[in-house]
């Protein structure tokens, strides 16, 4: 039980480590990009230059925040 | 081939090379302080299992989950892994993070093992000293088994490699070439290996900053396209907006490195990195 428990909680600390890290804004900023995919892929040509521009803009203030912090 | 099948072998290749070149330095070091033996044996099992964990999640994954599901997803995922890639590389091209330096990292392995540490890479202490008079390097056949270096070689490659499978498996599979990017993936850690082995310990020499710039580049690029299909989007040019992508996110790298050397370096860049990725 102890072990598996272990694998468990060496699993979540994976993904946690794997999804969030050092940049918890990059995850975030991943769940807004994946909701406007979702809400916006009717709207053709404004979806097709909006989505990379959320990335970018999310990119940007991620190294302008790690800057900041180091 | 098309331009999505060329950016797959690009980017799984580039991926698996980077996280080959880290997974070396800690092996080497572990054969090089412990005997060569217990590390390739150790770094062996930790290939057959990553390669069980293709075949038991890409395959699956591949055959049962609905396509725009499964794009979605695996989209949001190398979005995230390619973003964090991104942000590094373009925080150490900009001097304001310190570069990954293999050197200090082997040395550092090979100081810790060497005298009996096995924390380098969080390995247990298990084991530690059950046999003492590691084999010299080169007796890899006849060397008396080493506990602590099986299980750093093990570590070092089992968690550099999970990143590999991850890549392998979500671009594999949401493309279904997964068969493709194993190869890929397989092709770049012989090359390393082989490259390894011909320039000995120079392993810093590899430019590693701009290999993880130009995968972090392609897995973004990647994550955007297959989250916009996954969503119902339908880009124009179809699978050619992928490099697309791939040009409009290396000028942003370009022009984020740019402005953030501008800005300066901080104090503590100075300072060498020597911890995972």
């Amino acid at each position: 039980m102890t072990s598996v428990l272990r694998a468990l909680g060496a699993f979540a600390r994976f993904w946690k480590g794997f999804l969030i890290g050092d940049a918890p804004e990059l995850f975030v900023g991943t769940l807004v990009f994946v909701g406007a995919a979702l809400a916006l892929h009717h709207h053709g040509y404004v979806a097709v230059v909006l989505l990379p521009l959320i990335v970018i803009v999310f990119l940007g203030g991620s190294v302008f925040r790690g800057r900041v912090r180091s | 081939m098309t331009a999505s099948t060329v950016v797959i072998v690009l980017a799984v290749f580039g991926a698996s090379a980077v996280e080959a070149v880290e997974a070396l330095t800690i092996v080497t070091a572990a054969g090089v302080s412990r005997g060569w033996r217990s590390a390739l044996e150790g770094t062996l099992a930790a290939v057959l299992v990553l390669a069980v964990l293709v075949l038991a999640i890409g395959v699956p994954i591949a055959r049962l989950v609905p396509i725009d599901l499964l794009r979605v997803v695996i989209g949001a995922l190398l979005l995230v892994l390619g973003l964090d890639w991104l942000r590094k590389a373009v925080l150490r091209a900009s001097g304001h993070k310190a570069l990954h330096d293999e050197d200090a990292i082997y040395e550092k392995t090979v100081a810790d093992l060497s005298a009996g540490v096995t924390a380098v890479t969080g390995a247990a202490p298990a084991g530690a000293g059950a046999v003492t008079g590691a084999a010299p390097a080169g007796s890899w056949r006849r060397g008396p088994r080493d506990a602590t270096g099986f299980t750093v070689a093990f570590k070092g490659a089992f968690l550099e490699g999970m990143e590999v499978v991850l890549i392998v498996v979500t671009l594999g599979a949401s493309s279904g070439r997964l068969a493709l990017a194993a190869a890929s993936a397989a092709a770049a850690v012989a090359v390393v290996c082989v490259a390894g082995y011909l320039v000995a310990r120079r392993l810093s020499e590899v430019p590693e900053n701009a290999m993880k710039l130009a995968v972090g580049v392609m897995l973004t690029s990647f994550g955007v396209f297959w989250v916009g299909e996954g969503a119902g989007l339908h880009w124009p040019g179809s699978d050619l907006m992928i490099l697309v992508l791939v040009g409009v996110f290396a000028v942003t790298a370009a022009v984020l490195s740019l402005a953030m050397r501008r800005i300066g370096p901080s104090r503590q860049a100075v300072a060498v990195h020597t911890g995972h990725s």
